[in-house]
């Protein structure tokens, strides 16, 4: 069982990235970003809403979260589906409460499954942000492009329909792409993602179909990931998101504008002892000057001329 | 390896007690050596299988992962290496060395700090397992003359790609001419590694000071990790009154250079830095002392002695 010679050929090794998406750069020599207003930190609150089906597929892998006990699973079917009985619902109230504009990656099919769930979210003020089908339709470079692209479009049709909203943002189950994601995301009108974790910022990728923005999403501070994978307490998630927000804060007193990202789920987050943690983390960082909360697109619209 | 029978002993040292060795002296008098070993690593996109470890979890590109990587190449290594300026510490860097070709503006701001590079393979998905002897010393050659090539640097040292390695591994590092490898972890002591020639030392990394295991193996907060790196460092340096230890900090900076992270970390090297008995030190630096102190010689006659029964 020897490795073939071609195993030490390295075709990709150049300079930059060893591939066409997007240039690297190095995120503290850019020219700073102006918010609007001269706010120094976009709050970017990015909540999921997800449905796992009962039959997921295991292969090729399975999103984060996704049910984990022998079929029928009725545990964390239900589990997950309290995300969008009551959490959502929770997460909405608070966001109501703080006067707060946001953005909701939501599964195509909750479009159909339930339209008072997208209601509530569209008439809160919030954007709804395409997160693929459901959370059993993972996007990988297995699938065929015209499969990949049905599943992309038949996402922003309903998400596009139940809502009026365009429909600009995409969000991949478990963040997962294929070699033609971009490209196909962009034929469809998508012009901005949020599966990168690779920035702070903003930062322009390339594609076949014309331009694409990646847009920031932090994820070791990700409710779930914290709580889910990492088992950490909630009081260590609050202390990681104010550690965060301290950092980035103050980096944008000399390097411009910064993205502060704060991913939830609504059945991680909207668990009734969860929720006054979320409020815990809002008050301390809407309780700084120069914080400019708002949807993911008007962030990326700021941005996008400048990036 | 196929029809090889597996060992039960890697069989690169022997055994020798903490009581009772050589007493290392570091430079200058100082009492504990304390070096900052960070991987800045490359993963690639696209890589090739190998048979005995697949580079990434989903398949190809696995974006999720491939970009969290990415982050320390694009924002985590300039607050990484923002701390260690601070903090008055130099970089022993692990490298892969493709990243010389990919991202030379990093390298320029570490050679330019007077950072050492060592070789942390080509890139970190590609594994030496399964790979011949001669494939394996091609990569060793391509480490050397990289490194070189960019920075005008000797290769000293060396932890593999991944920690993958094959038995023969020692073996051909020594006969290449690196000084010192980081895939061992049973001493706080710099200690001889039997190879078949030349003179190899393990250095004393740490799997539990490490970021990546500390985060994502332990599940551990980042202030906890600024709370372990202190006692780490506070009962070392209390027991390197008796005779000189070692410790290492490696880190990644998609991890710690987080800006949730970095905080808790960039404290506590500004902590172990306040010390006056503290040798701030490259791996390189080390290596050199502990020969030229004669611990090499003594620890190795010692381990001798000890193997022959003299206990």
């Amino acid at each position: 069982m020897s490795l073939p010679e071609n195993y030490l050929d390295y075709p990709a090794r150049r300079y930059g990235m060893d591939h066409d998406r997007y240039n690297w750069s190095d995120m503290f020599a850019r020219k700073p970003i102006a918010w609007p207003g001269g706010t120094r930190i976009a709050l970017s609150i990015v909540t999921h809403v997800q449905h796992f089906p009962l039959d997921m597929p295991a292969k090729p892998f399975k999103a984060p979260g996704a049910l984990s006990m022998p079929y029928p699973d009725f545990r964390y079917f239900t589990n997950r589906d309290y995300g969008n009985r009551i959490g959502v619902f929770r997460i909405l109230r608070l966001l109501a409460d703080k006067g707060l504009q946001t953005s909701f990656a939501v599964n195509g099919c909750i479009a159909t499954r339930y339209p008072a769930l997208l209601k509530a979210v569209v008439e809160g003020g919030h954007e709804v942000v395409a997160h693929g089908l459901d959370m059993g339709k993972v996007h990988h470079s297995g699938l065929s492009v015209d499969d990949e692209n049905a599943i992309i479009a038949e996402t922003l049709r309903l998400l596009r329909g139940a809502t009026g909203q365009p429909v600009e943002g995409w969000l991949s189950p478990g963040r997962a792409q294929g070699f033609n994601t971009p490209e196909l995301l962009t034929r469809n009108g998508i012009r901005w993602n949020l599966d990168w974790a690779n920035d702070d910022l903003p930062y322009p990728m390339r594609t076949t179909e014309g331009a694409l923005l990646a847009m920031p999403l932090a994820y070791e501070t990700d409710d779930r990931v914290v709580a889910n994978e990492y088992f950490q307490s909630e009081p260590e998630w609050v202390q990681q998101v104010k550690d965060r927000f301290d950092v980035l804060y103050r980096e944008s007193a000399d390097y411009g504008g910064r993205v502060m990202s704060l991913p939830l789920h609504s059945w991680v987050s909207g668990m009734p002892y969860r929720v006054e943690y979320l409020r815990e983390v809002l008050d301390y960082i809407l309780g700084h000057d120069g914080v400019w909360t708002a949807p993911v697109g008007q962030i990326a619209a700021a941005a996008e001329s400048q990036v | 390896m196929g029809a090889e029978p597996m060992q039960s002993d890697l069989g690169l040292y022997d055994y020798l007690p903490w009581p009772g060795r050589p007493k290392i002296t570091w430079p200058g008098g100082k009492k504990l050596a304390v070096w900052i070993a960070p991987n800045i690593e490359f993963y690639e996109y696209d890589p090739p299988n190998n048979p005995t470890r697949t580079p990434w979890g989903r398949p190809n590109p696995d974006v999720l992962q491939y970009s969290h990587r990415d982050y320390g190449n694009r924002a985590g290594w300039q607050r990484m290496m923002a701390a260690m300026d601070r903090a008055g510490f130099r970089g022993s860097v692990s490298l892969n060395v493709a990243l010389c070709d990919h991202h030379p503006e990093i390298i320029r701001a570490c050679a330019d700090r007077g950072w050492e590079f060592f070789s942390h393979g080509i890139y970190n998905t590609r594994y030496v397992y399964n790979m011949t002897v001669d494939q394996e010393r091609e990569i060793i050659r391509d480490a050397f003359d990289t490194v070189r090539k960019h920075t005008g640097q000797e290769l000293a040292g060396w932890l593999s790609p991944a920690l993958s390695n094959n038995l023969w591994t020692m073996d051909i590092l020594a006969e290449a001419g690196i000084q010192y490898t980081c895939d061992m972890f049973h001493d706080d002591q710099p200690m001889p590694v039997k190879v078949r020639s030349g003179k190899l030392i393990s250095m004393p990394y740490s799997l539990e000071m490490n970021d990546v295991i500390v985060y994502n193996s332990q599940k551990v907060t980042p202030r906890h990790y600024g709370e372990i790196i202190r006692r780490q460092f506070d009962q070392l340096y209390r027991e390197s009154d008796e005779s000189g230890m070692v410790m290492c900090i490696p880190l990644h900076p998609y991890l710690v250079g987080q800006p949730h992270r970095i905080d808790a970390f960039a404290e506590a090297i500004d902590y172990i830095a306040s010390h006056d008995g503290v040798w701030q030190a490259t791996g390189r630096e080390i290596a050199q002392a502990y020969h030229a102190s004669g611990a090499y010689d003594a620890m190795s006659a010692a381990a001798a002695r000890h193997a022959q029964g003299d206990r």
